[in-house]
């Protein structure tokens, strides 16, 4: 094994800190504790069967969001920096995008399996 | 990111810019090669949100096969779920390790985050070959051919970072904490996260809402 290079200083002209913003084992703690709380809550309330699939499905979708932006926050340090403009602009696209594609298939095919239930057919 | 329009090499600096150049050209390299793959991640958001909506579309179309109700083991689903989850942490240690240029802790948190991949290949694998060998396969029903379809796309995925972290480890091993290799590990670092987070859904909507 050699070390052709030597142990690499981060120079201040491109330092790695300006390309990945602070990322400290605080940040990684805290966003793993919260991650274990937001995956063992809707697990435990699925898993006993306390409340009805009414009650659970939108917690668990909720706490699954909030999970997500966690990640994102704490794990791929996304935030509102000038320095990240156009991570954050491509991110905000792709949210549009997804909205449509899943809003609008799930939107589409619920009124096409309403109105092809059987005896709503018209009737010539 | 600093990649905005630069201004012209007009008259009104007519040295500056050649000096500027070579000196941005090699800090952008990598700045731009991270928003580069971030963006192919975001083209991969949409691929799995396709994913997602055929699978919650076909989600009742068991056609007499099982539901999900009957075939979803929570707490195995937990299990794999711990093993992404601490490999996210593990692998955000190992990108710690980089910042303060620990090459021998690099490789031993990207060690451990290689051994959780490969643990939840293995619990997904599995749980792949017990269902199919139940008769419960992707020729099954609609449901079962989404639900393939979308968790092993995800696998897919998770294999493919998995090669990329062991030709990485050698990487680092070989060169030492290079400006390039510490590109590289950020953009694995994008998509590592970013598994976790599909992961996030898959265990939301496939598993929990299947099941409750």
């Amino acid at each position: 094994m050699h070390e052709p290079r030597g142990p690499l200083i981060p120079s201040p002209a491109h330092g790695p800190s300006e390309a990945t913003p602070h990322a400290t084992v605080r940040s990684y703690v805290t966003g793993f504790v919260l991650s274990v709380v937001l995956t063992a809550i809707p697990f435990v309330l699925v898993m006993s069967g306390l409340a009805p699939a009414a009650t659970t499905v939108p917690i668990c979708v909720a706490l699954g969001v909030a999970q997500i932006v966690v990640h994102l926050v704490y794990f791929l340090h996304m935030n509102t920096s000038s320095s990240q403009t156009w991570n954050t602009a491509a991110f905000v696209f792709t949210f549009v995008i997804v909205a449509i594609l899943v809003g609008g298939s799930l939107w589409v095919m619920y009124h096409m399996d309403m109105n092809m239930m059987p005896g709503m057919m018209p009737m010539e | 990111m600093n990649i905005q329009a630069r201004p012209l090499p007009v008259a009104t600096a007519p040295l500056a810019p050649e000096v500027f150049e070579v000196e941005e050209e090699h800090h952008d390299a990598g700045a731009i090669t991270t928003l580069g793959f971030w963006i192919y991640l975001m083209s991969d958001c949409i691929l799995f949100a396709s994913l997602f909506a055929s699978f919650v579309v076909l989600r009742g179309a068991t056609a007499g096969g099982p539901s999900g109700r009957e075939i979803f083991n929570l707490p195995y689903v937990a299990v794999e779920t711990s093993c992404l989850l601490v490999s996210s942490f593990t692998y955000g240690m190992a990108m710690i390790s980089a910042e303060s240029g620990k090459r021998a802790w690099v490789l031993r948190w990207l060690g451990l985050t290689l051994a959780l991949g490969l643990a939840f290949m293995g619990l997904e694998l599995h749980e792949f070959a017990k269902l199919i060998s139940e008769g419960s396969g992707p020729d099954r029903s609609g449901f079962l051919s989404a639900f393939f379809t979308l968790v092993g796309t995800h696998g897919l995925h998770v294999t493919s970072g998995m090669v990329w972290m062991l030709v990485l480890m050698a990487h680092v091993l070989r060169n030492g904490l290079t400006e390039a290799n510490r590109t590289r590990l950020m953009c694995l670092s994008l998509f590592w996260h970013f598994l976790d987070i599909v992961w996030i859904g898959v265990f939301t909507v496939v598993y929990l809402m299947g099941v409750a």
